[in-house]
């Protein structure tokens, strides 16, 4: 008999609080912008966050209220962009598109271990150690943090370090702010000459730690004919704004370390060890 | 007149001497959390004393007439999340319809506080303190008003921790739960005195 009593009990307060609750938010809606409603339904929805605001929801409010960019969303690209200016109905601005991009090409045969690391398995973790147990402390430690944050799955492990499936890549950066070793850079989707490499250290030091390394040796910033390339801190920096995607300087380079690559649209199964070689 | 200073004496005790966060230890987790700018700790601060009055106000009646009435003092714990959780809700539609600026201003910790033992802990020891109706919103008055002091007490010291020039192994965290401990110490000293001064 207690346990009815009890049941009831608890059974009519919940039903009181929950249709309370719809009364309330009956009598005392808010009445939202309508556009809201139409700019969160053009929005991805999966809440990456690159466009600064806390999720779709939170952007397509602040698009509602005016005054925002309309080109903020990278998933979306600039079919969403356009989408939102039709309907806030303003003038369409450009997006520009970006990949990410690991700047490390130390796979298992050009570098190694110079420790055995036994702890938990994150590359943030592995980090806080000495900086990881790579020969060369600047490159991409290969346990995989940007690969399980990456919400669209363009990113896989191989060969110790983390290539990105630039077909898949949405631009959201996560894996940018993740990397503890900020070796991930945006790319803009034309580029196709690029450094792969981030080791600072002097030719000789950079050349021990990892075969595919950039040493410094400027061959590359004296072939550029449009000179694009400067080596800074002994190490090749393009500047896509004058880089006019030659590929002069990747036959030129004597480690390997500039590559070409084509940006955006590579095959599904392309074969991503084919870069290194 | 006797009514009056048993009432002021439950005021000022669940102000200093049982001090919900400092001496109590309940709702750390806005203490810490909410507690790095002034303004912000004064709106959780303000939010948190306004639905212990609120929840206080709904519980005390219906563990007195419901559940005291049936014998089902154990169902206390549980009513009391749903009854909290409820108004919290409806407290949020109501300010969000009638007073825009206040809500955005309250944001995120309106929604926080459903979750807050400072809350849950407040209406239940009300039941087990044995207060009348009128002593139990006194006394979650004074509780709310507490949480706010504590607030921010510790938002000004935190704003001088921040810039102060702290040994590396204890930035962040570390500094200020030391800080915490020291006014909850501090607070310690309030024991017996309220009682003494009306006594």
């Amino acid at each position: 008999m207690d346990i009815l009593t009890a049941f009831i009990v608890i059974l009519s307060i919940s039903l009181l609080a929950g249709i309370l609750l719809l009364v309330f938010s009956r009598l005392f809606s808010v009445a939202k912008n309508p556009l809201e409603k139409d700019i969160r339904e053009c929005l991805p929805g999966i809440n990456c966050g690159a466009c600064g605001y806390k999720g779709c929801d939170d952007y397509a409010a602040a698009l509602a209220e005016g005054g925002v960019k309309t080109n903020l969303c990278v998933p979306g690209a600039q079919k969403t962009s356009d989408t939102i200016s039709n309907i806030l109905g303003i003038e369409k601005e450009e997006v520009e598109d970006v990949v990410a991009f690991v700047a490390c090409n130390g796979h298992c045969d050009a570098t190694c271990h110079v420790a055995k690391y036994e702890g938990i398995n994150t590359c943030l973790a592995a980090s806080m150690l000495y900086g990881g147990t790579n020969a060369c402390h600047f490159g991409c430690l290969g346990y995989g943090d940007c690969a399980n944050v990456c919400p669209s799955d363009a990113i896989c492990l191989d060969d110790g370090i983390a290539h990105i499936d630039t077909s898949k890549c949405l631009g959201c950066r996560l894996c940018e702010k993740t990397c503890p070793k900020q070796i991930i850079t945006m790319l803009l989707q034309n580029t196709s000459t690029v450094v792969m490499c981030s080791n600072n250290q002097k030719g000789a030091e950079a050349k021990k730690a990892c075969k595919n390394a950039c040493i410094g040796c400027k061959k590359c910033e004296k072939t550029c004919p449009h000179g694009a390339i400067e080596v800074k801190d002994n190490l090749a920096v393009i500047d896509y704004g004058k880089c006019q995607n030659c590929g002069l300087c990747v036959s030129e380079c004597p480690t390997g370390c500039l590559k070409s690559v084509f940006f955006p649209d590579l095959p599904a199964d392309y074969d991503f060890a084919s870069l290194s070689e | 007149m006797e009514e009056l200073r048993l009432l002021i004496v439950i005021l000022l005790s669940a102000v200093f001497v049982d001090n919900y966060v400092l001496c109590r230890f309940l709702g750390i987790c806005p203490f810490l959390g909410v507690s790095k700018k002034l303004n912000q700790s004064v709106g959780m601060g303000v939010a948190v004393t306004l639905v212990m009055l609120i929840a206080t106000a709904v519980t005390w009646p219906i563990q007195c007439y419901v559940l005291d009435t049936l014998g089902l003092g154990y169902l206390q714990n549980i009513l009391f999340i749903l009854i909290i959780a409820t108004l919290v809700q409806m407290l949020e539609m109501l300010l969000k319809k009638l007073s825009p600026s206040l809500y955005k201003g309250l944001g995120v910790y309106l929604p926080l506080i459903t979750t807050n033992c400072a809350v849950l802990g407040v209406t239940i020891n009300n039941i087990i303190d044995g207060y009348s109706f009128v002593e139990s919103m006194v006394s979650s008055l004074g509780c709310g008003l507490g949480f706010l002091l504590a607030m921010v007490l510790f938002s000004g010291i935190r704003s001088r921790i921040n810039e102060a020039n702290i040994p590396t192994p204890f930035r962040g965290l570390a500094v200020t739960l030391i800080a915490a401990s020291f006014i909850s110490l501090a607070f310690m000293g309030f024991g017996g005195i309220i009682e003494n001064i009306f006594a």
